[in-house]
Formats: structure tokens, C-alpha cells, sequence
């Protein structure tokens, strides 16, 4: 059947089962805007900035497993998702972002509103098409998804100009991907595998770092019967919280610049580390050359560039966790290591996660903790960047797969909120809080509008210290307390603006009020602000510093 | 380290489509590897392209370049031909100053390394020279003295022998 462009694009977005677009409405886009007039079958949730909308469909991509996908005008509203394609791609999170571009007969002329959003994102996208033509837009989607969500994912962008649009062509929705260039591997070599379970028998001191690919890769149940079968210990990084149940005593809980001290000098101590799924970014390792100084390397990944990147791999093993860990399963024993258990444990007895305590003013960790009981560790949580998301990591358990939403690898302020969204929008029936900073929340404070035209209930947590807090951690510790652009002197009264927006807001301003306020959010219908106002110069620790090695933590000691 | 940092010839089958040579020079740029040079054009298929890459660089660095080479979609192949028996070619033109006193010890040299003159002026010749990077490298250092205006070399071009 013969139909335009725009409508090709929404018939194939529907073939691959896309229910809902993140985004915002422009020129460039403006017929395929047309087209999802009449659509029953996508629903368009209208973000108030596109940063939210890419944020947003990482989120729905991260709490449901599925692509998410955010539209947007040319230029400006192009380059406005371009924050949110990066922390997608940081941290291997399948979203497509479709951008209007300008008819192909202007692209190169400086015309309205025209950005080269291909040569853009080139280097933060896991790849782009650029549609020429109508004939190609159904091939495109259809490789393009396929891309983002297989392999280690990432983000797919389809730049599509605007006569491509209007033009028809045939419409057949090709059923296969036929990419010589693109083979993801799966199986994880047998010989190597045999290698890696032999290592593991003969290890005394093993630890498993797992990270966020054993969540892409659904291996959770794998990971946890692999590591209780054998009896080896599991420190996540940010990005693998929830691929193992904290509440477990095998948990080392996190690794890194702010783990836990028992997961660092675990690492620090073991003969032999299986990471599965990770990359050792600079903040799991520390120092480099220190790192795991007595360890071999079991390295599983499905992407051989991050296998021996930075650190290197004795026995490099490419696939899927998933399949790796099953085939693992069966041939592992219960270790004998009852001397490195037992050392464990004592370092967690000695160096449990702690902090100060008060009845006077809030302490940020204990907010998290209370949302963690209130909840009962079933909801799902996203954050923004900073202090506040290193005690979420740190003080609520994380037991389950996709429930812990935070921008590892890029970082990114703001991301927060707009992802709550898009886990709200995806997963309906389950609580979603963004806990997020005084900073991070007002980078992108407009999403209120958002929450409250669709009536998602999105709780939004605000640990306000009033300071882009991490940075004043490193200038109280590092810079001489010189606390230089770091005081929010004039923040808004959070609950005031969320009232204006629609939505509820309550202040919080005493530690007998955190918990009632938690409760009264979680009751409350629609969306709700709480304002929690805490002690305003407290610290995250322990803390390595930066080009430390790992076992150099300071802070943090009961 | 700098005598770890080996010449490596990569030879990388491409799609042949827009954008292509972006990404893969993106690529290099973008995670700080040096390109000595880079030739692309067509291969006996008209839908794939040949890129052949002269970089320098540890082990480690060559790992992650052909890594990073192979998860581009475009890619088809990466091979380091380096090690492998291959043959490399270079072109390179070069404009030298000539005169009435200089010319015929120029035209000699030329002929010594089997080159040829494209192109003579009254105060210039051009020779266009073919060969590996070692003999182009020879013949540009016999012709400084006389001067060299211009120098134009496509970077090299490799196959694989047999």
C-alpha cells in the first residue's frame, strides 16, 4: 500500500510495538505529528523541553527493557535531546530518537531551524540514518531498532527530512536485518568459559563485580544462582544496583569512588575478579595501576572493546551474561574459601555503612532509608547526579533488576526527573520516585507540567542542601572549604512551585516530619514534591579520592 | 613507549555510503589516535570500500582501534595487515626547483628511482613518484636541496600478496 513518509514511519514504529513517544511537536516533524492524530495505538507524551524527552525514554528503557523512543523538530529541538542521546550512550540504554530535518533539497543551505544533528551525535550514538527518501523509512526503523536493542545497546538516531515525510513509496515492513557490519556475538566461547571455571575452582579469594549489562542482558536470576552455588561474594557497580539483592549476604553492595569499604578492599584483597558486564569506569577502579593488584581477570562482556580496555583480561570471555552465566551454572561447585568469607565479614562488621545521626536537622541518608521502608524497596528510583544520588546507591537495598535509574557514565544532572516519567508511563502500577537534588531538579523543573498533564504520580524526593552539594564536597575537602559557585542563595520554596504547577508539595524541615511526608506522597493520587530541607554540609562517604587508589577511603568510619 | 609505538597498516572493508569516512575519522579524532594517513575509494564492489589507515601505536592501542573499528556498522572488516605479507604503494607529486644548472642532476635522480617528470617549467619540474613510503621518503630527501615548492602524497594504499 502506497502512504507518505510520515505515515510509513508510524506504521513501522507500531510494528516494532512502540506504545508511546516522548517529545515535542515542530515544523519539521509537523506531518508526522499529523499522522499521530488519528493513531489509537501511540500514545505522544508532550515533554516540556526535549532534554526531558530523551531522559524520559531512557527511563521507560531502563525500568521496562524495551526501546524507548523521543521525537523532535530540527535544530534546536534536535540538539536539545542531545544531552539525553549522550547519557544513553554512556550508559548502553536502547532509545531511538527521531529528529525532523529540513528537505533534503535545503540540508547544507544554513535554512530555519537546520542543525547537522547527524554530525552531532556521531560520536555519542551507537549509530544514525539520515532519510533520504520514503523508500527508506521503513528499512530504517526496522535496522535501527534492532541496532539500539541488541549487542550492548544504545541509542539509534533517525534524522528525516521533511519531503521524505510527504513523498510516498510502497509501505512493506521488511521482516529481518540483514547487516553484514553488525554481528553481535552471543555464546561465550567454550574453551574460554572452561578456562574461566577452572580459575574459579582454584581461586581462594573471588569476588564477582557485576554491572549494568547483566541487568541489559536479564541475567539477574543467573548471576544470583551462579554466585550462591558457588558461595562467591558480589559487589555491583552504580549501573549493575539491583542486579543483585543487597539484602543478601553474599552483597558487597557497591564498588568504586563511593562504595562501601568492605566492597573496596574486598577488591583490592581478592585473587581473582569476575566482572561481568562492566567496563571499569575511572570511578569503579581508582587508581589504575592498583587496582586489584593481586587478581586475575575473568572478564565477561558482551562489547570485546571494553574486555582489556583499561584493565586487563586473563581469560576475556564475549557474550551474553545471560547465556555465559547459564552455561557457568552447571559446572560450578561450592568453593572451599571459608578464611575469605570469614575476612569479609569482618569488614563488614567493622566498616558497616554508617552516618551521623540527629534529631534536629535531616540527614540525607536517613531520607533515603525511609523511602527505602516506606516503600519496601519495591519502587523504582531515579536520580539526578551528585550527593544525593551516591546515598540513594548507598543507603536504600537495591534487590531487583531495573529499579534504580541513574546516569552512571556521562553524569548528567537533570536526568532524574524526565526518566521517572518515563518509568511511571511504562510501568504504571509501581511507585516511582526521583530523588533527586536542589541542583539537579531545577535542571529540568519544567517536567512538573509534564507529571501533571498526564496525571502520572511520580514522587519527587528533593534533598535540598541547598549547594550543588558534590561539588562542595570536593572544595570543603580539596579546595580549602573556597566554596566557589556551589550556594543556591535563592532557591525557590519547591513545594510553593509544585503547588503552582499542580501537582502537591510539602516541606520538610524535621526528621520526626520525613516519614509521615513519605507516606502522605505515596497515598496521594497524582504527582507529589517533597521538599526535604537537610543538613546542608553533609559529606558522602567514604570516599576515595580522586586518583586514589581503591582501598584509600577516607570518611565514613562507624 | 615510543619504541612500542609501531607503524601498523589497517586495512578496513566499508560500507560504501555517506558518512562513512565521518564516522571512522570521527573515530580516530574523537578517542586521540593519530592518523598518518588515510586512502578510500571503491572496491571491485561498488557497494563496498576499501579504507587502508597508516597509524602509530602500543598493542594496546592498535586492540582498541580495531575494537572500536569493528563496532561501527558500517564496518564490514577490519584486518592489521602489518605483520601479514602484503605490498604498499604510495604516490607522491612533488614540485621541485629546477633550473638550467640543476635540472639534469634532477632528471637523473628521477630516472634512478624510476620515477617520472609530469610536468617541466622554466623553473620547475614535477615528478611524480610511486612506491613504498621508504622510497618516496628517499626521493623527497635527495630533492631538498634543490627545493621543494609543493609536495602532494595520497597516503599509502596496501593489498595483501596472493
Amino acid at each position: 500500500m502506497k502512504m507518505r513518509g510520515a505515515k510509513i514511519l508510524i506504521e513501522s514504529l507500531k510494528r516494532e510495538g512502540v506504545k508511546y513517544l516522548f517529545g515535542i511537536p515542530g515544523g519539521a516533524v509537523i506531518h508526522i505529528f499529523d499522522d499521530l492524530y488519528d493513531e489509537p495505538d501511540i500514545e505522544f507524551i508532550h515533554t516540556r523541553h526535549e532534554q526531558g524527552a530523551a531522559h524520559a525514554a531512557d527511563g521507560y528503557a531502563r525500568a521496562t527493557g524495551k526501546v524507548g523512543v523521543a521525537i523532535a523538530t530540527s535544530g534546536p529541538g534536535a540538539t536539545n535531546l542531545v544531552t539525553g542521546i549522550a547519557t544513553a550512550y554512556m550508559d548502553s540504554i536502547p532509545i531511538v530518537a527521531i529528529t525532523g530535518q529540513v528537505p533534503t533539497s535545503l540540508i547544507g543551505n544554513d535554512a530555519f531551524q537546520e542543525a547537522d544533528i547527524i554530525g552531532i551525535t556521531r560520536p555519542i550514538c551507537k549509530h544514525s540514518y539520515l532519510v533520504r527518501s520514503p523508500e527508506e523509512v521503513a528499512r530504517t526503523v526496522k535496522e535501527a531498532f534492532y541496532i539500539a536493542g541488541t549487542g550492548r545497546p544504545g541509542p539509534v538516531i533517525i534524522d528525516f527530512p521533511k519531503d521524505a515525510q510527504i513523498n510516498e513509496a510502497e509501505f512493506e515492513y521488511p521482516d529481518r536485518v540483514e547487516l553484514r557490519g553488525y554481528k553481535p556475538k552471543y555464546e561465550g566461547h567454550p574453551r574460554q568459559i572452561a578456562k574461566a571455571i577452572e580459575m574459579i575452582k582454584s581461586s581462594k579469594r573471588p569476588v564477582i563485580l557485576a554491572g549494568g549489562g547483566v541487568i541489559a542482558s536479564e541475567a539477574s536470576q543467573e548471576l544470583r544462582q551462579f554466585a550462591v552455588k558457588a558461595g562467591i561474594p558480589v559487589t555491583t557497580t552504580l549501573m549493575g544496583l539491583g542486579a543483585f539483592p543487597e539484602t543478601h549476604p553474599l552483597s558487597l553492595k557497591m564498588l568504586g569512588m563511593h562504595g562501601t569499604r568492605y566492597a573496596n578492599y574486598a577488591v583490592s584483597n581478592c585473587d581473582l575478579l569476575i566482572c561481568i558486564g562492566a567496563r571499569f569506569d575511572d570511578r569503579v577502579t581508582g587508581k589504575l595501576d592498583k587496582f586489584a593488584p593481586e587478581a586475575k581477570v575473568i572478564h565477561v562482556d558482551i562489547d570485546p572493546a571494553s574486555i582489556s580496555k583499561t584493565v586487563d583480561a586473563h581469560v576475556p570471555i564475549v557474550g551474553d551474561a545471560k547465556l555465559i552465566l547459564k552455561e557457568m551454572i552447571g559446572r560450578i561447585e561450592p568453593l572451599d574459601i571459608q578464611p575469605w568469607i570469614k575476612q569479609i565479614e569482618e569488614w563488614k562488621r567493622r566498616y558497616p555503612l554508617t552516618y551521623e545521626r540527629s534529631s534536629d536537622v535531616i540527614k540525607p541518608q536517613f531520607v533515603i532509608e525511609q523511602i527505602y521502608e516506606a516503600t519496601k524497596g519495591e519502587a523504582i528510583i531515579a536520580t539526578g547526579v551528585g550527593q544525593h544520588q551516591m546515598w540513594a546507591a548507598l543507603f536504600y537495598q537495591h534487590t531487583k533488576p531495573r529499579h534504580f535509574l541513574s546516569s552512571g557514565g556521562l553524569g548528567t544532572m537533570g536526568y532524574g526527573f524526565p526518566a521517572a516519567i518515563g518509568a511511571q508511563v511504562g510501568c504504571p502500577d509501581k511507585i516511582v520516585f526521583a530523588i533527586t537534588g536542589d541542583g539537579s531538579f531545577q535542571m529540568n523543573i519544567q517536567e512538573l507540567s509534564t507529571v501533571v498533564t498526564y496525571n502520572l504520580p511520580v514522587k519527587v524526593a528533593i534533598i535540598n542542601n541547598s549547594y550543588l552539594g558534590m561539588v562542595r564536597q570536593w572544595q570543603e575537602l580539596f579546595f580549602n572549604r573556597r566554596y566557589s559557585g556551589v550556594y543556591f542563595k535563592h532557591n525557590p520554596d519547591f513545594a510553593k512551585v509544585a503547588e503552582v504547577f499542580g501537582a502537591t508539595g510539602i516541606r520538610v524541615t524535621k526528621p520526626e516530619e520525613v516519614r509521615p511526608a513519605i507516606d502522605k506522597a505515596i497515598d496521594t493520587q497524582g504527582p507529589v514534591v517533597i521538599d526535604f530541607i537537610v543538613d546542608s554540609e553533609e559529606n558522602v562517604f567514604p570516599m576515595v579520592p580522586a586518583g586514589a587508589p581503591l582501598q584509600e577511603m577516607i570518611g565514613g568510619l562507624a | 613507549m615510543a619504541k612500542d609505538m609501531q607503524k601498523h597498516t589497517i586495512s578496513v572493508l566499508v560500507e560504501n555510503r555517506f558518512g562513512v569516512l565521518a564516522r571512522v575519522a570521527g573515530l580516530f579524532s574523537g578517542r586521540g589516535y593519530n592518523i598518518d594517513s588515510l586512502t578510500v575509494a571503491e572496491t571491485e564492489s561498488p557497494d563496498v570500500s576499501r579504507m587502508t589507515i597508516a597509524v602509530r601505536g602500543d598493542e594496546k592501542i592498535l586492540e582498541q582501534i580495531t575494537k572500536q573499528l569493528n563496532k561501527l556498522i558500517d564496518v564490514i572488516k577490519v584486518s592489521d595487515i602489518t605483520a601479514e605479507d602484503h605490498v604498499e604503494r604510495e604516490l607522491a607529486l612533488i614540485k621541485v626547483s629546477a633550473n638550467r644548472g640543476t635540472r639534469v642532476e634532477i632528471i637523473q635522480i628521477v630516472n634512478i628511482f624510476r620515477c617520472h617528470i609530469v610536468d617541466v617549467s622554466p623553473e620547475a619540474l614535477v615528478v611524480e613518484a610511486t612506491g613504498d613510503e621508504e622510497k618516496i621518503e628517499a626521493i623527497i630527501n635527495l630533492l631538498k636541496p634543490y627545493g621543494i615548492r609543493e609536495l602532494v602524497r595520497t597516503g599509502k594504499a596496501a593489498i595483501t600478496r596472493g
